[in-house]
């Protein structure tokens, strides 16, 4: 039977790689996810799991080591954060070309300057590019899901990429909730033992990875990346098909609450998916219509599902914790590619917002939603607005 | 010009190999090489003028790569599978029999 713990994301995400029994974790403690290599090196330490615990003097070391466990044939697991996540940037994209698939657990946080600890997904966000799938989680019991779904996906043979979890620092990396453990035999089941066949470590049958790449092949190995991306589309519904058969907790790529017949559709990723329920909850009593769309899938971009999703209404309202700058969010810039060849597309409204741990308050959304049913009513708006900002001390 | 001590390598790997991207372009055969060719990046090239030529083997020697072999009468061929473009060659030879020309494709 699945016993229900009440935890923190970091301790979920613990658990997960607990579950997932990695071989090798190589981890540099940062805030808000430290906590993720402690409680692991308490399992370690107990004999609750059979694994290297790598201490590291940075996280450049923590995901080269995790590389060169991957590139030998086993199960890797990290966890870090913003500056973390940043420092490790160079090591992605050789992760992700080398098709290893290592799973990260991030607690998402802001980026300096100025220091900021708390959370927003500019970390992650700024690491788009580098080819790792990447999930977000509304909550705890989603960070342990989805870095049970990551390693599945990740380590699929269509796909041989490594994956990020996200899950917003503080809000849920240091908050408790109910979160249901499932049964260490049927995670086994699910995942079963990672057994390489393309990268691994053996004497008899020496094998040369991370080579040279002359101009004549290295334009096919940047391909194979992009292709396993679009593969693990398909291997993603799969994946989150067989998770809800076992385990009875239903994921997609874009989850959508109450668009049936919505003027307006707010889309968001992580918490902030939690929050956005609650209000549209609200605007519905009073009849205002209004739904919501969170995005858990952000990389490989869930292309088809946003083409479906913006059918079903006249204005997309996006809320990122995020910014590209002099353009918007980089959810703005995906959806509008999305939908740039679209015959008929809704109104495309961009929001910053929660930056660096502010909170985004009803408040904050009823601001959002003034200016998205301006765009609703064919009157003049922004495309991207920052909401909540503190102009008086500008 | 000697054979190769290693025909037999070669032949094998020439055999096996096959350019199949692998994924995360993983090389599963050793000495693959000889088949993978390196000289795709050149902006110069060495054009030999064999009459110059005095067989000194100052390109041959110098050539980092090396992609100069020696022919059955002991002159110097140039693999443009395997060269560079660096001019080291060009630099050395003492008769200029070897300048370096733009490639053009
Ligand atoms: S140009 Fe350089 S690489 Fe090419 S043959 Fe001459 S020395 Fe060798
Ligand atoms: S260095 Fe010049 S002269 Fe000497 S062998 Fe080479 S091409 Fe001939």
């Amino acid at each position: 039977m699945p016993i229900r713990k009440v935890m923190k994301a970091n301790e979920a995400a613990a658990w997960a790689a607990k579950l997932a029994k990695p071989k090798v974790i190589a981890a540099f403690p940062i805030t808000p996810s430290t906590l993720v290599p402690e409680k692991i090196s308490e399992f370690v330490a107990d004999g609750e799991l059979d694994a290297e615990f790598i201490k590291v003097e940075s996280e450049h070391s923590a995901i080269s080591a995790c590389v060169g466990a991957s590139a030998a044939g086993v199960r890797t697991f990290t966890a870090t954060a913003s500056q973390g996540l940043a420092l490790m940037h160079e090591i992605l994209f050789i992760a992700a070309g080398m098709r290893l698939p290592i799973v990260i657990a991030v607690g998402n946080r802001a980026l300096s300057a100025p220091i900021n600890i708390w959370n927003d997904w500019q970390d992650t966000i700024s690491e788009r590019d580098t080819g790792w799938l990447q999930f977000y989680a509304e909550n705890n019991q989603e960070a342990l899901d989805l870095i049970l779904i990551a390693f599945k996906v990740a380590e699929d043979e269509r796909v041989l990429l490594p994956a990020m979890v996200g899950f917003d620092a503080f809000i849920l990396t240091h908050t408790v909730e109910p979160v249901e453990i499932p049964d260490q035999e049927l995670v086994d089941e699910f995942l079963g033992e990672y057994m390489p066949k393309h990268a691994y470590l053996d004497p008899a049958k020496p094998i040369t990875q991370g080579a040279l790449g002359f101009p004549a092949h290295y334009m096919e190995a940047r391909y194979g990346v992009w292709e396993a991306n679009e593969n693990a589309k398909k291997v993603i519904d799969e994946v989150f098909a067989e998770f809800e058969k076992k385990f009875g907790r239903k994921y997609q790529k874009i989850e959508e609450y109450r668009t049936e017949d919505a003027d307006i559709i707010f889309v968001t990723m992580g918490s902030l998916a939690g929050t956005l329920k609650e209000y549209v909850d609200m605007l519905r009593e009073k009849g205002v219509k209004v739904g919501a769309a969170k995005i858990t899938v952000y990389r490989p971009f869930p292309t088809e599902e946003v083409r479906e999703l913006a059918k079903k209404t006249k204005v997309l309202a996006l809320l990122e914790k995020n910014v590209t700058f002099s353009v918007g969010g980089a959810l703005f810039q995906d959806f509008s590619r999305a939908l740039v060849n679209e015959s008929e597309k809704p109104k495309i409204v961009d929001f910053i917002l929660g930056l660096g741990g502010r909170d985004v308050t009803f408040k904050d959304l009823d601001e959002a939603l003034a200016i998205a049913q301006k765009a609703l009513t064919g009157e003049e708006f922004e495309e991207v607005n920052w909401i909540g900002l503190r102009k008086e001390i500008l | 010009m000697a054979e190769s001590p290693f025909k037999a390598d070669i032949e094998r790997v020439q055999k096996e190999y096959s350019e199949k991207m692998t994924p995360g372009a993983i090389v599963y055969l050793p000495g693959s090489s000889v088949v993978n060719k390196t000289g795709s990046w050149r902006v110069f090239m060495p054009e030999f003028n064999r009459d110059k030529c005095v067989r000194c083997y100052l390109c041959y020697i110098y050539c980092p790569e090396p992609a100069i072999y020696l022919d059955d009468e002991n002159y110097p061929v140039f693999d443009y599978d395997y060269c560079k473009g660096c001019g080291i060659c060009a630099n050395e030879c003492p008769t200029e029999a070897i300048v370096m020309v733009r490639e053009t494709k």
